[in-house]
């Protein structure tokens, strides 16, 4: 069998699905070496049939957006919508909210879920558990106000407080 | 700081501590990816930007516990048969080989932990063991991934988990795989029904490796594809349970071989011998199909049960890189082939022909295996 990009003997195969459709490509040696198609599980097929290179994302340059929109970009790190739909990966983690209705499509099908289960950074998990305590106290304090328990309430708001103070510690 | 001489000088504990169920699966690998928020990804950050995250993430990691006096280096200051040799004993993914400056890979002392910085993801941690042994590989990487979360700030997401380059690695950025040496079902012709079936269930199958869809010397890598929506104890069970099945088909498939058509069995064991030990010219392929039979060898009793980590430590000091580093320099491939013909004979030296045993004979220590036909 021929490389699909010039004429010598291929040696690698890559199958992958690609927005749902398998797609087969062949190389030979040098040609995967110069594409930098090595581990499959780090390099996205797209790339090569899109025209892209791995090991680096070729950025778009000043070219017009390719599609209606594909010109929006990632206010943090300037990755478009048209370099998503290109390399189907992404520029920054922000990235992940500029264009989450793009995510929503493209993990559909892909895993087991569409929201984690799991490991939760330590850090963000006593975040998370101190929102959810500030919450319980504002609405203790809200109904200690109304209840008219004053004391109750000085101390509840005390420990609000403090705990807001953590937070911006 | 570590020399790379000093690294690679001797195997790992996990290159030659495959003989677990009975002696199908070779290593169990896990890898965590992470990024760090707020910084461009490595493949789409501008050079100065993948400097900076490197300046950042590497003093962290050199300063884990875990990765105390580690092996750490910029992949620009590796040589290519360097690079090639870490790729050669999965320390490193082709991917990451084909980095240079602005990337670096620091290594546990005893290669059971490899972290790579700047590869397609700011991190990709990796720890391997021997034999089936999942859950410890991942709870000890998943320790200093904790430690390692004191030092730099991780992207995540509550609803998608942590947040990758590429979205196949959304939520645990964890990647489970097995090594399996499958000469049983290869040879009993049932390898591809059994794989398509592992397939079928959302596990993907790959050669030693990774590349093509030739394995080569019965080897074959298992892993997860899914990384969102199951906890990691899930996705590891999951495969874990996979895993043990596929080799007890391997186990039966051996016993039926033996018992259908012992003489083919030992024919090929003999036959691989014979060529291992009296070649003087041997390429990389044939090597390891032969290496596989001898290994196959050493389970079945045909050869002392040391020969499977003889055939384990051979099949990484054969690879190209390898031979090249044992040289000391560059070489065509016609020479690695002699080379790698001399290294092999001098190994074999120590392993008894079994021309003088008798398929009765040999077959013996088989004898307290259950049949299948048992209840």
């Amino acid at each position: 069998m021929k490389c699909d990009f010039c004429d010598h003997k291929a040696t690698v195969f890559l199958t992958q699905l690609v927005e749902g459709q398998m797609k087969k490509v062949c190389l030979c040696a040098p040609c995967a070496k110069q594409r930098g198609v090595t581990d499959p599980t780090g390099f996205s097929l797209a790339d090569l049939l899109l025209g892209g290179m791995a090991g680096g994302i070729a950025p778009a340059g000043n070219q017009p957006p390719a599609t209606p929109g594909g010109g929006r970009k990632c206010p943090t790190c300037g990755f478009s919508l048209d370099d998503l739909r290109r390399v189907r990966r992404f520029g920054c983690s922000d990235c992940y909210t500029t264009f989450s209705e793009e995510v929503g499509q493209m993990i559909r099908g892909m895993h087991q879920g569409a929201s984690h289960i799991g490991k939760v950074p330590q850090g963000l998990m006593a975040l998370h558990i101190r929102h959810q305590r500030l919450e319980a106290l504002r609405s203790r304090l809200e109904q200690t106000i109304a209840a008219e328990s004053y004391e109750e309430a000085a101390a509840i708001r005390d420990e609000i407080r403090n705990l807001g103070e953590a937070t911006l510690a | 700081m570590m020399r790379f001489s000093t690294l690679v000088k001797y195997p790992a504990d996990w290159m030659t501590g495959g003989q677990g169920e009975h002696g199908a699966v070779l290593t169990s690998r896990i890898r965590l990816a992470r990024n760090l928020r707020h910084h461009p990804f490595p493949g789409w950050a501008k050079r100065e930007q993948r400097a900076a995250a490197l300046e950042l993430m590497r003093p962290a990691v050199e300063a884990l516990p875990l990765m105390k006096d580690a092996f750490s280096q910029e992949l620009g200051d590796l040589n290519a048969v360097q690079k090639q040799v870490l790729v050669e004993r999965h320390l490193i993914s082709r991917e990451h080989a084909a980095h240079g400056v602005g990337s670096a890979v620091v290594i546990e002392r005893r290669q059971t932990l490899s972290l790579m910085l700047n590869e397609e993801d700011h991190l990709r941690m990796q720890a391997i063991r021997p034999g089936l042994q999942l859950t410890a590989a991942f709870n000890m990487l998943s320790e200093l991934d904790s430690d390692l979360e004191d030092a730099l700030e991780f992207a995540f997401d509550p609803t998608l988990g942590y947040l990758t380059t590429c979205p196949t690695n959304l939520g645990t950025g964890l990647r489970a795989s097995v090594m399996l040496h499958l000469p049983g079902l290869v040879l009993s012709d049932q390898i591809g029904q059994v794989l398509q079936s592992v397939n079928k269930i959302g596990l993907a199958v790959r050669g030693l490796y990774g590349e093509g869809t030739e394995s080569l010397g019965n080897l074959y890598q298992i892993s997860n594809q899914s990384t969102l929506g199951e906890s990691e104890a899930t996705i590891i069970s999951r495969l874990e349970r996979v895993i043990s099945q596929v080799a007890n088909h391997e186990q039966n498939a051996r016993e039926k071989l033996l018992d259908d058509d012992p003489e083919m069995v030992f024919d090929k064991i003999g036959r691989a011998y014979g060529v291992l030990s009296h070649s003087h010219i041997i390429d990389s392929k044939e090597a390891l199909n032969h290496l596989s039979l001898l290994r196959l060898g050493g389970t079945l009793g045909v050869f002392p049960p040391e020969t499977v980590i003889l055939c384990d430590t051979l099949l990484m000091d054969i690879q190209p890189a390898h031979l090249q580093l044992h040289a000391g320099r560059k070489l065509s491939p016609d020479e690695r082939d002699a080379i790698r013909a001399t290294i092999i004979r001098s190994r074999l030296h120590s392993v008894a022909s079994p021309s003088n045993r008798s398929t009765t004979d040999a077959s013996k220590p088989l004898s307290d295996l259950p049949n299948p036909g048992d209840p």
